[in-house]
């Protein structure tokens, strides 16, 4: 049943991670990278706990294939990191995402959306607006200011996680 | 009769904001724009006040004051000179080549007419 | 561009001018008769009108007038420099910035909500005796001798024009008196050498005597005697400020300032050093021109501009950099009207005014401090004559106290009032759900709780807070500049809150250090001393991890663990021994790699919360490296001790 209540902004970016595709909004994307060397940043949740020098700045990278519980595949030649800005409790953040293979920027317009099943899904429903139908694929569109908020609040309740016990 | 005053200054739009000023004061006024002008036009003519600045090319102020009170001419005439606030130590020094007083800079007309009428008396 | 519109550098210049004639009135309110304090408050105002007209401020021009007028007043001895009439004159300075804003657009209205200001003014100097002031009170009559330089006529000074002046002042008797007048065989008829006795009748000030003296007044004698005697201590008090004046809030620097007032010498030294980068891009020009490469020169070139990049990005960052002072500044005059307000007697202390932060920084932090000094003023203070009793002075005391420490800055505001009622707190708590009742919660976290949106435990909504939308909204301004706020407080004796605000844009020293793949630095401040982690200690994982030094036992961390690193060991573990206040800790690394100057960048929200680092920052490689934050580990260290030592003993095997 398709659920054309889901605006799609204009154009956005498709990517491959951990098996399945994704989709976000290309305005947010700032730039997409080759992965750089990574710092670990002890105490942090495992969803992100790396950091990356992008011309001076410091990005946190958040790995969604931890966020969706996937198996996690080493960083081979076309992973990338798309660096993007999202909204997190009203602030605009800069934050780096990694992709297995970035594939194209698009328009939606038109392509049948349908909402997350709300059982069956081995993900969180709220954390996906809808799954998309194009070129033959199914294109999951992660809710990501939804989901960095929620990374965001686990990371307060659990506090200071890094100090000599 | 009138009184006749000499404005020394180089910068003309300043003469004339004196001219004016003092002439619609009832005063008469002569020009000269600078320091040997002033001194070559004091000797050639009595006047009864001079008004001068002290920062004039050719010859400035202080030195202009320090040959007219050589002439015997001008004893008894008074010499008023303009000055900035910040110039404290440059009132003493004028006084020492023989000024009678001095006018802030910036001024307005009530300010001058007040001066004049000061040192002339009248 | 405010570069070439003189109107804008006007509109800063007078803004600037109203703040430091600000400061001279709150000066002037504990010390009303200092004269340098009363001329500078005329000067202020007096440019002001002046350069008001010149840039085609009209209203702004005729208001200052008036008040300059008015001030002379109490420059001419004729009123006293009251608390009243300050208020009042702070009150027109308000009027004024609204002015300057308003610029030609200064509508009817606003220009005649200045009349009140005005008559206020005038009733304030009217009342005002000079009883406090040192100037002598206007007497009946004046008795004025004089006696000219000898050379006094030659040079153009006319006496018998003096006296006329003298005349016009009121009505005169002169006597020439002529002494010291010479034979006249002996007389040079251009000397002068007569004394004049002139008594003078009327409403007259002695200022007013000088003046007609004043080109001749350094080279001559003059004596001005007062004919009536000084009218009774005992005089009426000037009229209270009028209560209708519109009390303005602390007024704002301009918003959003284009520019930034720089000091000289951190420009100059940005100049050097971008000359010394011309020249060093040169010698490479010349390198890489040559056929072929010398790689000793090169490497010469290299570091040259290795250490000037690093300077430079030093020198510009610092440019941003501002002192507190500023800032504190502004609560001078926030304090004076809150006294005000409330009725009490306020005192205001600030310490580490030229502690420098971000120029954006500061500007964030002016309403969310705004707020604490208020809720400060109004709920924490008490009235005179509740801390009376409670063994406290009657003015109520604030603190307001800004240091670095590490890579943050620490401002802390600080009152010594009631302290903060737990049990109130805790029915508020209660009353919106926030713990369930009989629940147990430490006193830190109830504490917390006043940073619940719509928490506030003032029993009567005032005027200045209380309105619960406060504590919450100051929270989360300090959080959006990624920095924390504390609080402590003492029932009976007062509360302080702390705001650690990290230097997002600060250069520190650090030394760099290696713990399994990752680097990590530790601010070189806090840094004591290193050593080599003694054998005996890098095999055991007894849980008591103590290192002698030179008799004082420190507490050690191996990082390794705390960071989770399965990299292998290196063989010679090292231990930087760091120190904050009182407390130390050992850290334990697989390599010290040296000292480095780097810039500290905050971490993001995905990290900022984690424990151990104060920052990040982007080493000579391209590398992040994460900067520890030696007061959590520290005080970490020190809460684990604290818990071990309250376990039930260890069992022998635990040997030491």
């Amino acid at each position: 049943m398709s659920d054309n209540t889901i605006t799609l902004p204009d154009r956005m970016l498709t990517f491959g991670l951990g098996g399945e595709f994704f989709a976000i909004d290309a305005q947010c994307v700032r730039e997409i990278l080759e992965v750089p060397p990574i710092t670990r940043v002890p105490g942090a949740p495992a969803f992100a706990d790396g950091l990356v020098n992008v011309r001076g700045a410091i990005v946190p990278l958040a790995d969604l294939a931890v966020v969706f519980g996937m198996a996690l595949t080493a960083h081979a030649e076309d992973t990338r990191v798309i660096v993007i800005e999202a909204e997190i409790e009203g602030e605009p953040t800069t934050i780096g995402i990694l992709a297995d293979k970035v594939l194209d920027v698009a328009t939606m317009d038109g392509v049948p959306i349908d909402a997350p099943p709300p059982v069956g899904m081995k993900w969180r429903p709220e954390f996906i607006r809808g799954i998309a139908h194009h070129a033959g694929r199914f294109i999951i569109l992660p809710d990501l200011a939804r989901i960095f908020t929620d990374c965001v609040d686990q990371i307060h309740r659990n506090g200071a996680a890094l100090l000599p016990s | 009769m009138t009184a006749s005053i000499l404005t020394v200054d180089d910068s003309p739009s300043l003469r004339m904001a004196v001219r004016i000023a003092l002439t619609g004061a009832g005063y008469t006024v002569t020009e000269a724009g600078d320091g040997a002008e002033g001194l070559a036009k004091a000797s050639a003519q009595r006047f009864d006040l001079i008004i001068t600045d002290l920062n004039m090319p050719r010859m400035d102020g202080l030195t202009m004051i320090r040959e007219l009170r050589t002439k015997p001419t001008m004893a008894g005439v008074p010499i008023v000179f303009l000055t900035t606030e910040s110039e404290d130590g440059l009132k003493a020094q004028a006084k020492a080549a023989g000024a009678t007083g001095w006018l802030v800079k910036p001024f307005n007309s009530d300010q001058l007419v007040k001066i004049a009428r000061k040192v002339l008396g009248r | 561009m405010s570069d070439n519109d003189p109107v804008a550098a006007f509109r800063i210049e007078a803004g600037e001018l109203l703040e430091s004639v600000e400061r001279a009135l709150l000066d002037l309110t504990e010390d009303a008769g200092n004269r340098a304090l009363i001329d500078e408050v005329f000067r202020g105002l007096h440019t002001l009108k002046g350069s008001g007209s010149m840039f085609g401020f009209d209203a702004l021009a005729g208001f200052t007038h008036h008040c300059e007028t008015a001030f002379d007043r109490v420059r001419k001895g004729q009123a006293a420099a009251s608390r009243g009439l300050i208020d009042v004159v702070l009150s027109a300075l308000d009027y004024m910035q609204s002015l300057l804003d308003a610029g030609s657009d200064a509508d009817a209205a606003l220009v005649a909500a200045g009349d009140g200001i005005l008559a206020a003014l005038a009733s304030a100097v009217s009342d005002a005796p000079a009883a406090a002031a040192p100037t002598p009170a206007v007497a009946k009559g004046w008795q004025v001798r004089f006696r000219l330089p000898p050379e006094a006529m030659v040079t153009g000074s006319n006496p018998l024009g003096l006296l006329d002046e003298l005349r016009d002042l009121g009505d005169c008797t002169v006597t020439c008196r002529f002494e010291d007048v010479p034979a006249l065989a002996d007389l040079d008829p251009t000397e002068c050498h007569a004394v004049w006795e002139v008594t003078l009748a009327g409403d007259i000030s002695r200022e007013d005597i000088e003046d007609v003296f004043v080109f001749v007044i350094d080279d001559m004698e003059l004596e001005i005697t007062s004919l009536a005697p000084e009218p009774s201590a005992g005089v009426a008090e000037t009229a209270a400020a009028p209560t209708e004046a519109p009390r303005a809030a602390a007024r704002q620097t301009a918003p959003a300032q284009e520019s930034v007032r720089v000091q000289a010498e951190r420009l100059d030294e940005l100049m050097n050093r971008v000359g010394e980068l011309v020249i060093a891009q040169s010698r490479l020009e010349l390198i890489a021109a040559a056929g072929t490469i010398d790689a000793m020169t090169l490497r010469a070139v290299s570091e040259d501009i290795q250490r000037l990049s690093a300077e430079l990005r030093d020198t510009s960052m610092a440019l941003r950099m501002m002192p507190v002072s500023n800032l504190f500044g502004r609560f001078r005059r926030l304090i004076h009207d809150l006294a005000h307000e409330t009725g009490k007697t306020i005192e205001l202390v600030t310490e580490g005014e030229a502690t420098e932060v971000d120029k954006t920084v500061i500007e964030r932090l002016a309403d969310p401090m705004i707020h604490v000094i208020r809720n400060s003023c109004d709920h924490g203070l008490e009235p005179a004559d509740e801390r009376a009793p409670a063994g406290k002075p009657a003015a109520g005391r604030i603190v307001l106290s800004a240091r670095q420490a590490g890579g943050e800055v620490l401002i802390a505001i600080q009152d010594d009032g009631r302290g903060i009622n737990r049990a109130r707190v805790r029915a508020k708590a209660e009353a919106q759900g926030l713990i369930a009742p009989g629940a147990t919660i430490g006193d830190g976290e109830l504490l917390q709780m006043i940073f619940a949106p719509g928490f506030s435990t003032a029993a009567a909504i005032t005027n200045l807070s209380g309105r619960g939308v406060g504590m919450d909204v100051v929270k989360r301004s300090i959080e959006a500049l990624r920095g924390t706020i504390e609080i402590e407080s003492i029932e009976g004796t007062g509360t302080t809150i702390t705001l650690h605000l990290p230097l997002t844009l600060a250069i520190i020293e650090c030394m760099l250090v290696r713990v399994g793949e990752g680097r990590y630095a530790i601010p070189l401040s806090a840094v004591e001393e290193c050593l080599e982690l003694p054998a005996a200690e890098v095999a055991g994982t007894s849980r008591r991890n103590f290192l002698d030094v030179r008799g004082d036992l420190v507490p050690y961390l191996r990082l390794r663990d705390s960071f989770a690193s399965d990299h292998p060991a290196d063989l010679y573990q090292k231990v930087v021994i760091v120190g904050q206040g009182r407390g130390r800790v050992g850290l334990v690394v697989d390599q010290i790699i040296g000292n480095t100057q780097t810039v500290i960048k905050s971490l993001s929200r995905f990290h900022g919360g984690v424990g151990a680092f104060s920052g990040a920052t982007i080493l000579g490689d391209g590398n992040v490296a994460l900067i520890l934050d030696v007061a959590a580990l520290i005080g970490g260290a020190q809460k684990a001790q604290r818990a071990r030592s309250e376990r039930p003993a260890e069992t022998a095997g635990e040997a030491a």
